[in-house]
C-alpha cells in the first residue's frame, strides 16, 4: 500500500517537472514572440523619426543657404539658383482652405442625411457609395479634373466669378486650371473623408437625448442645432482637422490642375503651385547641389505642417469619442 | 405663434432639402467620375493593351503590359512584406503593449502616417535608399508603398483583435496554451475576415498611389522583370502620359486609369463582402 503511494507520489513530482519545464519553455517562446511583435511595432514608431531626421539633413543646405528667409521668400527660381518656400506654402494653403469651405458644409450635409432623414433602406447603399468616393485614387481625381473639370469651371463658374466678385481674389482671365480649380477638385476628395467621421460621431449621441429633444416638439434642424452638434463638436472639429490633414499633403490631383507657376499671386484664378505639386514636378530634373536640397526643405515645411494639423485631429476625435463612451 | 411655427417649418425644410442637395453632390461626383473612365477608357481596352509595351512618344499603337507587368510586381512585393509587419504588429499593441506608452505613442504615431502625405514618404526613401544607392529601383517602390501599407494592416489587426472576447482568451489560457499560440491560433483565427479586409483594403490604398514610385519606382519604357531597374508602373505612366500632348498616350493613360479604377473598386467592394461573410458565422 505505502509503496503504491511512494509511486504515485514519484509519478506525480515527475509529472509536475515536465509540466514546469514546458512552462519554462512556453515563456520564454511567449518573451520571443512578445519581442518580435514589438521590435515591429517599434519599427513604426522608427520610421515617423527616420522622416523627420532625414528631411532634416537633405534640406540642411538650402535652410544654411538662405537662412529663414527660406520659409517665407516668394523667389522660386531654378535658374538663378534663388530658393524660397513662400509661394507653394501659399498655394497649399489657398487650396486646402478653399477646399474645407466647400467641402465642410457639404460633408455636414451628407452626414446630417445619413444619419438623421435618410430611409433605413438607402443608408446602407449611400454610406457605401460615399465611401467608395474615398477609395478612388488620387491621380484618377487629377485627369478627369485636367480633361472635364477644368474646362468646365473655365466655361461656366469663372467668368461668372469674375464679373460678380471680381479683385483682389478672382480677377481674369478665366483659364480654367489654377488655384481656385485645385480647391475644388480637393473638396471633392475631402469629403468622403469628413463625413465619414461626422457619421461616425453623429450616431454616439445618445438616442435618449435626441428623443427627448423631438418629444417637446423640435424640429430636424433644431435637434441637429441644438443637442447634435453641442453633443458632438469635439469630434466633428477632429473629421474637419482629418480632412485639412488630407488635402495639404495630396499630391496628384493638384500636381494635375494648379497649373504650376512659379509666381506669387493673391488672384486664386491664377496658375500656382502647392508644396506637393512642386516637389512632383521639379524632382526628377533638379541638380544636387541647391534645387534638391530645396526641394527637401518644402518636404520638411509640408511634414510638419501635416504633422501639427492631424495630431490635433487625433486628439480631438479622441476626445470625443472618450465623452461619448463617458455618459 | 404662427409666424414663428412657419419659420421654424421652412428652416426646417430647407436644411432637410439642402442635405438632400448636398448627398447628390457627393454620389454625383462618384457617378461622373466613373462614367468618364468607363466612356474614355474602355475603348483603349484592347488586346495590344495588355501585350505590347508602352509606345514611342507619338506613335501610334502600343500597350501597357510593362506597366501592367511592374505594378503586380510593385504591389504584390508589398503585399507580401507589409502583410506580416503589420498583422505582428498589430498583435503587439492589441495583445502585449495594451496600456503601455510605447503601445499608446504607437497607436498614435500609426494613425498619424495612415494620413501622412504620400510624397513626403517617398521623399524619405530617396534619401534613405536611392542617394545611397544611386539609382532608381523596383525594390525601391515597393518600400515606400510598405510604409503605406503597413499602418493600414496595424489598426485594421489592432482593432479586430480588440472585438475578440476577452473569455475567449481565458478559455485558450486555461487549457495551457502559451501565450503566443493564443495570440496566433485563437484570437487572429477568429477575426481572420477583419484582417484580410484591412489587407485588401491596404492593397486597395497603394495600387493607385503615385506619389511616392515618382522618387523611387521612377518608370521605364522597356518591359522588365528585374525589380533592381528603374521600373514602369501603371500610376506615374498615367502621370506622364496623361500630361502629355500626344493624343494616343492620352487614350492609353484613360484606359489604364479606368484598369486601376475598376481593380480598386473591386477590391473595396470584396473587402466588404469578405468583412460582412466573416462576421456573420
Amino acid at each position: 500500500m505505502s509503496q503504491h503511494m511512494i509511486e504515485t507520489e514519484a509519478a506525480v513530482q515527475a509529472a509536475m517537472k515536465r509540466q514546469a519545464e514546458k512552462s519554462a519553455v512556453f515563456l520564454r517562446q511567449d518573451r520571443i514572440f512578445a519581442g518580435i511583435t514589438f521590435s515591429f511595432a517599434a519599427l513604426v514608431l522608427l520610421v515617423l523619426f527616420g522622416i523627420l531626421v532625414s528631411l532634416m539633413i537633405q534640406a540642411w543646405p538650402a535652410i544654411s543657404e538662405f537662412g529663414l528667409s527660406f520659409f517665407y521668400s516668394t523667389t522660386w527660381s531654378p535658374s538663378t539658383g534663388e530658393f524660397g518656400a513662400g509661394i507653394a506654402i501659399w498655394g497649399t494653403l489657398a487650396t486646402s482652405l478653399i477646399a474645407l469651405l466647400i467641402g465642410v458644409p457639404i460633408s455636414f450635409g451628407i452626414a446630417m442625411f445619413l444619419t438623421e432623414s435618410c430611409p433605413v433602406w438607402m443608408r446602407r447603399p449611400l454610406g457605401t457609395a460615399i465611401e467608395l468616393l474615398a477609395g478612388v485614387p488620387s491621380i484618377i481625381y487629377g485627369f478627369w479634373g485636367l480633361f472635364i473639370f477644368a474646362p468646365l469651371v473655365q466655361e461656366y463658374i469663372q467668368p461668372w466669378m469674375i464679373s460678380w466678385l471680381g479683385d483682389p481674389f478672382f480677377a481674369g482671365p478665366p483659364l480654367g486650371l489654377g488655384v481656385f480649380t485645385a480647391g475644388l477638385v480637393l473638396a471633392l476628395m475631402i469629403i468622403p473623408f469628413i463625413a465619414s467621421v461626422m457619421r461616425d460621431v453623429f450616431e454616439t449621441v445618445p438616442a435618449v437625448l435626441k428623443e427627448s429633444a423631438y418629444g417637446i416638439g423640435c424640429t430636424r434642424w433644431e435637434v441637429i442645432r441644438n443637442i447634435v452638434l453641442p453633443y458632438t463638436r469635439v469630434g466633428v472639429i477632429g473629421g474637419i482637422m482629418l480632412g485639412l490633414g488630407r488635402a495639404l499633403g495630396e499630391t496628384m490631383a493638384v500636381t494635375f490642375v494648379i497649373g504650376n507657376a512659379n509666381r506669387f499671386a493673391l488672384n486664386l484664378f491664377a496658375p500656382g503651385n502647392s508644396i506637393a505639386s512642386t516637389l512632383a514636378n521639379e524632382f526628377a530634373e533638379a541638380d544636387a547641389t541647391l534645387h534638391i536640397p530645396a526641394l527637401f526643405g518644402l518636404g520638411l515645411i509640408l511634414f510638419i505642417i501635416t504633422f501639427v494639423v492631424l495630431s490635433a485631429s487625433e486628439w480631438l476625435i479622441k476626445q470625443g469619442e472618450r465623452k461619448a463612451g463617458g455618459r | 405663434m404662427d409666424a414663428r411655427y412657419q419659420r421654424r417649418k421652412f428652416v426646417n425644410g430647407l436644411s432637410t432639402a439642402l442635405s438632400g442637395l448636398a448627398v447628390t453632390i457627393g454620389v454625383a461626383g462618384l457617378v461622373w467620375i466613373l462614367a468618364t473612365l468607363f466612356i474614355k477608357g474602355l475603348p483603349a481596352m484592347n488586346w495590344a493593351f495588355f501585350t505590347e509595351s508602352t509606345p514611342a512618344p507619338g506613335s501610334e499603337g502600343g500597350g501597357m503590359a510593362n506597366a501592367i507587368v511592374g505594378s503586380l510586381l510593385i504591389v504584390g512585393l508589398t503585399t507580401v512584406v507589409s502583410t506580416p509587419i503589420g498583422i505582428l504588429a498589430g498583435i503587439y499593441l492589441a495583445e502585449f503593449g495594451d496600456r503601455s506608452k510605447v503601445a499608446s505613442v504607437t497607436r498614435f504615431v500609426t494613425d498619424i502616417m495612415l494620413s501622412a502625405p504620400s510624397i513626403v514618404i517617398g521623399l524619405f526613401v530617396y534619401a534613405l535608399f536611392v542617394t545611397t544607392t544611386k539609382h532608381f529601383s523596383g525594390w525601391t517602390g515597393s518600400v515606400a508603398l510598405s510604409l503605406i501599407a503597413v499602418p493600414v494592416v496595424v489598426r485594421t489587426t489592432e482593432n479586430m483583435l480588440k472585438l475578440v472576447p476577452g473569455s475567449l482568451r481565458e478559455a485558450a489560457f486555461a487549457l495551457g496554451m502559451p501565450r503566443w499560440r493564443v495570440s496566433l491560433d485563437v484570437c487572429l483565427r477568429a477575426v481572420q475576415g477583419g484582417v484580410i479586409t484591412g489587407v485588401l483594403l491596404a492593397v486597395a490604398r497603394i495600387a493607385g498611389e503615385t506619389a511616392p514610385l515618382l522618387f523611387t519606382a521612377l518608370n521605364n519604357q522597356f518591359f522588365t522583370w528585374n525589380m533592381n531597374e528603374p521600373m514602369a508602373n501603371l500610376p506615374v505612366t498615367i502621370f506622364n502620359f496623361a500630361m502629355s500632348p500626344y493624343e494616343n498616350w492620352q487614350n492609353l493613360a484613360w484606359g489604364a486609369s479606368a484598369l486601376i479604377a475598376i481593380l480598386v473598386l473591386l477590391l473595396n467592394v470584396l473587402a466588404r463582402v469578405v468583412f460582412q461573410s466573416r462576421s456573420k458565422s
